[in-house]
């Protein structure tokens, strides 16, 4: 068999190249906890509104006593609830996406806060946004004939203007507009 | 010498490819149009997304699986010189294809099965769609046995040969699309039919998708290999030289056929229902299977640069420009190969794990697998049929100066169409919207990319019409045409092959092991945990 030296040497510098994109993802994902939304985590999606978690009264921004942030939301057919929500800059904040009906997903546009919400399942994004200001949620993920009009908004604001939300959180219906 | 049967199935083949590959290209445009918002007139979200799933069809599995079978015949009796092994079940073949395109059609066509040539359960569509793709896949499984029965056949006839290395990659791509297609066929014998037809209540979404990533990163190796296969053994000759190595040309095969399969799970970095280290496994694989890529641009890169000296070039740079710039194939692997450098730097993207949430499911990524398949591989496409039609009718080509102007603007409105559509990704525009309803000041932004991608559009569109006009036009001519179909030579000739590198037996053995240990466990644990099906929903 033959092989062309300037091929092996080739081959070797392609290996490398690929051998270090690998190292990178390899060292951010079991090193500094860098990883995609994967928490294999199931939920009757049809009966969301009888789980203790996802009842409409515990929808929205909540903080719990060792003051971590939760937010918990629910996409269907077309909007994601509650529409608006109010989330601090720089702070961890921890989403936890169900679907009430088909599959959805989400994402925040110029932030990673980006998921796929497949019925059956909760999709868990722990991120930081650190650029306060007026984001939408857009649905990226085909849905019915609707879809172009899925989405909601959210506000970050600075991490001193922020304040935890009472034990009611938004019950959603609020316009968008 | 091609025979008679293997012409007729051919031609039979490849003009149900590139009709339905015309017509899904005037729904491209439409798309284009209608997505961008500036005709009111025409804004229907239904229109849309019917066309949208249809243009998905015709493109992915009607243009590419015809194609393949068309060109595989051609490959299969002009490089093993041995006629078709059971022509009968070609055409029940390519019969089962054409009735199960016809039977997918009409649903989609009438809008009752706009969802997608992803699927995408619990929204369910009309039982015909799943059972009209269903027996595409099923007329294309006859086609791979025939391909693997005449690669065993000639193996027996000439016992310690190298297969010809055309063979060899197409025999590859059948076996490589019998794995493949075993995914979708699971979710559609399992889930989708059965459901569609009110059989069955639930159905649970994350199998289904695991199940459908199992195909969907394969299939587009299947796809690119034809492609591959004229890089190879078609483009060193047009070009005037020799193939730089044949032995590493089939190892890149191998590793492209092997590694294909157990990677799919980047399709579903986003998703819940897999876990971390499962993803990056994947992932890995996602990387190694890069390198087939890497090999196979250097080794075409080396066979031109072989030719292009060949014809009097000098210099580190003057070889390209000595190349046979005129000559279809040619000047079509010269900007395959641009665009699939582009298209692979957002390929890299696409499969880095964590940097994935930043473009995933935006305009992004139709950015990227338009440059990559309509681009790279469709413009091989067209270049394989350029050289085909006039030795298959007979007759010489129509017009070989339209052949070139098509493929310049092919290439160039696909510049301009992709370009912007990458940029609306980063700036987070999702994918898959008939639309812009967001009432957000970032949706300013969009409009003038949406404004080129019109245009691009436009010119890829008025390409692809001369193309099928070139090959229409082809067979009304009165000349004579005498032509065989001419294999590249390697420099250096390939003695003692071994048999790994001319075989496909140890291979499937390790794809099966790789597949056991990628998708086993994460196709098992739906059975082993507790689940909540899904009810169907319209769409």
């Amino acid at each position: 068999m033959h092989i062309d030296p300037l091929e092996k040497k080739w081959a070797y510098a392609a290996v490398g190249i690929a051998g270090l994109f690998v190292g990178i993802i390899l060292i951010d994902a079991l090193f500094h906890g860098i990883n995609a939304p994967s928490n294999v985590e199931t939920i009757d999606s049809a009966s969301l509104h009888l789980s203790e978690e996802f009842d409409e009264d515990n929808l929205g921004v909540q903080v719990d006593e060792s003051g971590t942030i939760t937010i918990r939301m629910v996409a269907g057919r077309y909007g994601f609830y509650p529409k608006h929500i109010t989330v601090p800059a720089d702070t961890s904040l921890t989403f936890r996406w169900v679907s009430m009906d088909v599959l959805h997903g989400v994402h925040m546009p110029m932030t990673n806060m980006s998921t796929m919400i497949v019925p059956g399942y909760v999709a868990q994004v722990t991120t930081t946004l650190p650029k306060p200001g007026e984001y939408p949620l857009l649905c990226n993920e085909y849905c019915g004939i609707g879809h172009d009009h899925m989405w909601s908004n959210v506000s970050v604001v600075a991490k001193e203007h922020w304040t935890a939300p009472g034990k009611a959180p938004s019950k959603g219906g609020q316009d968008n507009d | 010498m091609i025979d008679v049967v293997t012409k007729k199935l051919a031609f039979c083949h490849l003009w149900v490819a590139f009709g339905a590959f015309l017509l899904a290209c005037f729904m491209g445009e439409y798309q284009v149009l209608e997505r961008s918002g500036f005709i009111p007139a025409i804004e229907s979200p239904s229109v849309y997304f019917a066309s949208v799933s249809t243009h998905g069809v015709l493109m992915a599995f009607v243009l590419t699986t015809f194609f393949i079978m068309g060109f595989g015949y051609v490959v299969a009796t002009t490089s093993l010189k041995q006629p078709i092994w059971n022509p009968q079940w070609a055409w029940a073949g390519f019969g089962i294809s054409s009735f199960g395109t016809v039977l997918a059609a009409i649903p989609l066509l009438t809008g009752k099965a706009s969802v997608l040539y992803t699927f995408y359960p619990p929204i369910i569509g009309h039982w015909m769609f799943y059972v009209g793709a269903t027996l595409l896949i099923v007329g294309s499984w006859l086609w791979c046995v025939i391909m693997i029965m005449m690669m065993r056949e000639w193996k027996q006839a000439n016992p310690g040969a190298p297969v010809p290395l055309a063979m060899f990659a197409t025999a590859g791509n059948a076996l490589l699309w019998l794995w493949t297609s075993a995914g979708v066929a699971l979710e559609v014998l399992f889930q989708l039919i059965p459901m569609a037809l009110g059989w069955m209540d639930t159905l649970d979404p994350g199998l289904a998708r695991t199940l459908f990533a199992w195909t969907l990163h394969p299939i587009v190796y299947f796809w690119l290999i034809p492609a591959y296969t004229a890089f190879y053994v078609l483009v060193p000759k047009q070009a005037g030289g020799y193939l730089f190595s044949d032995e590493i040309a089939r190892a890149a095969f191998v590793v492209l056929i092997v590694f294909a399969l157990p990677i799919g799970f980047h399709h579903l970095y986003m998703d819940p229902e897999q876990a971390k280290g499962w993803k990056l496994l994947h992932g890995v694989g996602t990387f190694v299977v890069s390198l087939p890529t890497f090999i196979t641009g250097f080794s075409v890169i080396a066979s031109l640069e072989i030719a292009g000296r060949l014809r009097g070039g000098k210099g580190l740079f003057g070889w390209i420009g000595s190349l046979p710039w005129r000559n279809p194939m040619v000047l079509s692997v010269i900007l395959a190969l641009l665009m699939l450098i582009l298209g692979g730097f957002g390929g890299l993207v696409n499969a880095s794990y964590a940097m994935n949430a930043m473009i995933h499911n935006t305009a992004w990524v139709p950015g990227h697998f338009h440059l990559i398949f309509a681009g790279t591989t469709v413009i091989m496409y067209f270049a394989i049929a350029y050289y085909l039609w006039p030795i298959m009718a007979g007759k010489p080509l129509f017009s070989k100066d339209m052949a070139l102007v098509q493929l310049w603007t092919w290439f160039i409105g696909m510049t301009i169409l992709t370009t912007p559509w990458h940029v609306l990704g980063l700036l987070g525009q999702p994918r898959r919207i008939s639309g812009v309803e967001y009432n957000s000041l970032l949706t300013l932004a969009w409009d003038p990319y949406e404004l080129a991608m019109i245009f691009g559009g436009l010119v890829m569109l008025g390409s692809a019409c001369l193309f099928v006009y070139n090959l229409a036009m082809t067979h009304r001519s009165q000349e004579v045409f005498e032509g065989e179909i001419e294999y590249a030579e390697p420099i250096h000739p390939v003695t003692d092959l071994p048999e790994y590198l001319n075989d496909f037996t140890l291979w499937n053995k390790v794809i099966a092991g790789l597949m056991a240990l990628s998708f086993g466990v994460p196709i098992l644990q739906f059975f082993f945990m507790k689940t909540f099906g899904s009810s169907a929903w319209g769409f």
